[in-house]
């Protein structure tokens, strides 16, 4: 292609002058808008921050509790006590499942399609899978409430025998499991169909040449992929997670419908009980008065500096990363 | 080190369509062999046979023999991996890893074949990037990314990943047709004392360039467009030049189609 | 350029990489199927052995067992890195299958108990009347206030959306650029219920209003604008410099340049990316929970009072537990994946239509 066009150029015949006039003002007007439409981004963005801090504020003069310490949170009562160590604790430890769940076997279903799949199923999949990136969240919390979680008490006897010991898994408390690690499954399976259909556009889009190279010098179809098509695709694997991780830190349907929330910060993450920030606000919200509300604000507040922090590491790995990145010429 | 390349009878495809026919010929260890020939007569096809790369292509299918010295590359129970390893291949455009330093980008290879001690392996890094003539231009900056050179030291830096697996041949699927005068002669430079270690096969579109390189040369041509390539002759590269035995090669070399 | 000595460097003996023959010895080609069908066989056996509840510890076993075998059999026969190649092969393959499963399980579900309520009557009527334990009612109004609120959202946010790619990819450069570009990703990670929180404080709280389709709308486009914007940036990128100069060569002015060239050369690419976008907030919940209240009457003005909408309505009967509001979140849900993938369907579609020619 790049060989055809400076011919174009050559034998292109000249162009008449007349549009010239107007171009100078529909340059500045167009210009103008697109520049106005960017900067009007920031002010949203400045804004919400802004905005949600101003009524954090309220809240937080008027807490009895301490914000980042008490395990309760009644902030509709008189006096208000409130904290967000519960919801914090239950928000991390349920993404961090998530993801630890989701990112390798996105990244495995994504080089499935892109590398593994015959060439006939490939297209087909890569289609489901991107139609399921679409399914909205409450589908995935009623299915998760209504039928993950009678089925994942066997799992969740089974961890507790054999893996007990980590404490991590030993489940304490009887009950179904309407626990923070069968949120982190729901939100596993939540972000698994976007992480996967980020990756595998970032793995379609490895340069043919470079495989080629690892493939002329005698690499197996696996070192062909560890040597041209993950490091090519790792900043975009890097985003794709990032895109889930966010999802999974403010999803709020999928996690209030499957959570038996309580406030109590347990490492046992089979039993049931905890929170997260967006189930809080969403379970709380109704029967909240004006203070109540901003209560609620200032968790979102939270919520939303955490995102920020997540979203800006994530930024700053594929900043680094851009020396080695495979995107030139 | 170098080994003889003997083919019969083959023909490769893309799914139905053959892209070349019945191809016969001999490639001498240690010789320059340069392919020549007008776009689409499958010359390109037919080096990418001769280290199964043809096959990678979606659709890609091979019938005939190809004989490395006494082992047949399409025989039973031949790994391609092994086939590749055998034969390495230089590309049209500068291929190096972009996410590897130039270090890497060389020793790429050998790390997949069995581990080597550092020392080992920067020697032969820093072999492999003499005998591509690029030592001297990155060796204060092996750390730095690949894809940080010129077009030409790109290319060399290939053919320094190529043969620091000390391949039995060199396959160069028109190694200098992204590159500017310069740097095509110096890759032609270094061509010319690869021989003495390779067997090496280059496609070219330029002449010339067969001409100087080459020992022995091969004219491919088409009957029409969407006709399977053939091969036209095989001979010296001074009777190819001076006395071709077929016109067709005659008219082609003169200039008068393709 | 010095033609140096290395030739008459003495050959050293040194490791060798070279295999000694191109032949191995290799499995059969049968070897993956039939691996994963003695894996299969062995975790059925295992878990009606161990008297195993959940089919999930099966599976699970089952792909333990593939792993495994298909690695200590390919270490036997062939050798190491072919071994490594085909556990990744086999890992891959147990991540598809992992993966599949509980997604069909999603849609099998949803599918089969959301037709047992859809019918003509559960599309065009409201819950105007009916009790939260009674049968019947359908959910007319909260389509309505579903499609309301993504087309007011879609209003706001895709010419914002549009213009601001536009300016990252045409004109921007410097500070602003980098700025907006970094917090554009931020914004993608915005929770839905932050938008609706600060939709909450500025629109509600300091102004004012009341809960309205407007308000859950306002919210959504705030959802909207980052991925549009994104969608757009990358499929901009895609169109070739060569073409932009080309055009400019030819005396054009920039912003013609743009719209008659940079725009339509990528519009397949952005309406796919406006349409999936679209998908995207139209089963969003959290906001619309909180900005737009629900409600079980049809109200067709988005401006003024409570309003419904699909995920809302899912949301609500799924939390008033009987088996008559059971059935009907499940027929909402089955409507809401219709609507939503009918609109991915469309986007895919225009992908098809408006495809560059020359596409690969």
């Amino acid at each position: 292609m790049a060989s055809t066009t400076p011919t174009q150029i050559d034998t292109a015949p000249p162009v008449a002058k007349s549009g010239r006039s107007t171009g100078r003002a529909g340059d500045k007007i167009f210009a103008g808008l697109s520049k106005g439409s960017g900067i009007l981004l920031l002010v949203i963005m400045a804004s919400i921050a802004a905005f949600l801090t101003y009524r954090a504020t309220i809240a937080l003069s008027e807490n009895e509790g301490n914000f980042l310490t008490t395990f309760d949170w009644n902030a509709s009562a008189n006096p208000p006590v409130f904290g967000i160590a519960v919801l914090l604790f239950g928000t991390v430890v349920s993404s961090i499942i998530a993801m630890a769940i989701a990112v390798p076997i996105a990244v495995g279903i994504a080089l499935f399609i892109s590398h593994y799949a015959p060439r006939r199923l490939a297209a087909p999949i890569a289609y489901v899978v991107d139609l399921l990136a679409a399914v909205p969240s409450i589908i995935y919390g009623i299915w998760g409430a209504l039928f993950l979680v009678p089925q994942l008490n066997g799992l969740n006897l089974w961890l507790d025998e054999y893996l007990g010991w980590t404490y991590v898994f030993d489940k304490t408390q009887v009950g179904v499991a309407r626990s923070l690690f069968t949120v982190g499954i729901l939100l596993a399976i939540m972000i698994l169909p976007i992480v996967t259909s980020v990756s595998r556009e970032v793995f379609l889009q490895v340069p043919r040449m470079n495989e080629e190279a690892a493939l002329a010098l005698g690499a197996t179809r696996w070192e062909v992929i560890r040597m041209s098509v993950l490091p090519f695709g790792r900043s975009g694997v890097i985003s794709a997670s990032m895109l889930g991780l966010g999802r999974a830190l403010g999803e709020t349907m999928a996690v209030a419908t499957v959570l038996s929330p309580s406030f109590l910060i347990s490492g046992h993450i089979l039993n049931p009980g905890g929170g997260t920030f967006a189930q809080n606000i969403a379970a709380k919200f109704d029967e909240a008065n004006e203070f109540g509300r901003d209560a609620l604000i200032a968790s979102g507040l939270v919520l939303f500096l955490l995102t920020l922090l997540v979203n800006g590491a994530a930024r700053l790995i594929i900043a680094r990363r851009k020396d080695f990145s495979g995107a030139n010429a | 080190m170098a080994k003889r390349i003997d083919v019969s009878g083959l023909s490769a495809f893309y799914g139905s369509h053959k892209a070349i026919d019945d191809i016969s010929m001999t490639v001498e260890p240690r010789s320059v062999t340069a392919f020549i020939g007008p776009s689409g007569c499958g010359k390109s096809t037919f080096l990418r046979t001769l280290n199964r790369m043809h096959e990678v292509t979606p659709g890609g299918r091979v019938e005939g023999k190809v004989m490395l010295d006494d082992e047949n590359l399409y025989g039973a129970g031949v790994d391609p991996v092994a086939v590749r390893r055998t034969v390495g291949m230089v590309f049209q455009r500068p291929n190096p890893f972009p996410t590897m330093s130039i270090f890497d980008n060389v020793a790429a290879g050998l790390r997949l074949n069995g581990s080597f001690k550092k020392s080992e392996l920067s020697d032969i890094v820093e072999r492999s990037l003499q005998g591509a003539n690029l030592w001297n231009e990155v060796k204060d900056r092996l750390g730095k990314p690949g894809s940080g050179l010129s077009g030409g030291q790109q290319q060399r830096l290939c053919i320094a990943r190529a043969i620091a697996v000390e391949p039995q041949v060199l396959l160069m699927d028109e190694p200098c047709s992204a590159l500017d005068p310069i740097s095509t002669l110096a890759i032609e430079d270094l061509i010319g004392e690869l021989k003495e270690r390779f067997t090496i096969v280059i496609v070219t579109h330029n002449m010339q360039q067969a001409a100087r390189v080459s020992d022995r040369t091969a004219f491919f041509n088409l009957a029409a467009v969407g006709q399977p390539g053939k091969l036209i002759e095989i001979d010296d590269t001074d009777r190819i030049f001076s006395n071709p035995s077929v016109q067709a090669t005659e008219d082609y070399i003169s200039g008068r189609f393709g | 350029m010095s033609h140096t000595l290395q030739d008459q460097r003495p050959t050293r003996a040194r490791k060798s990489a070279a295999p000694a023959s191109l032949t191995r010895g290799g499995l059969p080609r049968w070897a993956p199927a039939g691996i994963a069908a003695l894996s299969i066989a062995l975790g059925s056996g295992i878990g009606l052995a161990f008297d195993l509840h959940s089919k999930i510890q099966w599976g699970l076993i089952a792909s333990l067992l593939f792993i495994g075998i298909t690695y200590a059999a390919s270490a036997v026969v062939e050798n190491r890195r072919q071994a490594k190649d085909r556990v990744a092969t086999s890992l891959v393959w147990v991540c598809f299958v992992l993966a599949v499963i509980p997604l069909l399980s999603l849609m099998w579900t949803t599918i089969s108990r959301g037709l047992k309520l859809l019918n003509g009557n559960f599309l065009t009527h409201s819950m105007n009347g009916v009790t939260s334990f009674d049968e019947g009612g359908g959910v007319y109004h909260a389509l309505l206030g579903t499609i309301e609120q993504i087309a007011l959202a879609t209003l706001i946010a895709a010419p914002i959306g549009l213009l601001t790619a536009v300016y990252l990819v045409e004109y921007g450069k410097g500070k602003l650029a980098k700025a907006v570009t970094f917090f554009v990703d931020v914004m993608t990670g915005i929770p839905s219920i932050v938008a609706g929180l600060f939709i909450l404080t500025t629109w509600n709280l300091m102004l004012g209003f009341g809960p309205s389709g407007f308000a859950g709308a306002m919210a959504l486009s705030i959802l909207m604008m980052p991925v549009v914007v994104r969608s757009t940036e990358e499929m901009l990128k895609l169109v070739p410099n060569e073409l932009r100069e080309a055009a400019l060569a030819l005396g054009v002015p920039k912003w013609r340049v743009i719209l008659k060239v940079v725009l339509p050369t990528a519009i397949g690419g952005i309406s796919t990316g406006l349409m999936l976008a679209v998908a995207r907030i139209a089963g969003e919940t959290a906001p619309i929970m909180l900005l737009v209240f629900g409600s079980q009457l049809i109200n067709g003005n988005p401006f003024e009072g409570a309003q419904s909408s699909l995920p809302l309505y899912i949301w609500e009967q799924y939390k008033v537990g009987s088996d008559a509001s059971y059935d009907r979140a499940w027929a909402a849900a089955l409507v809401l994946i219709a609507f939503v993938m009918i609109l991915n369907l469309v986007a895919r579609g225009i992908a098809r239509w408006k495809a560059p020619k020359t596409g690969r």
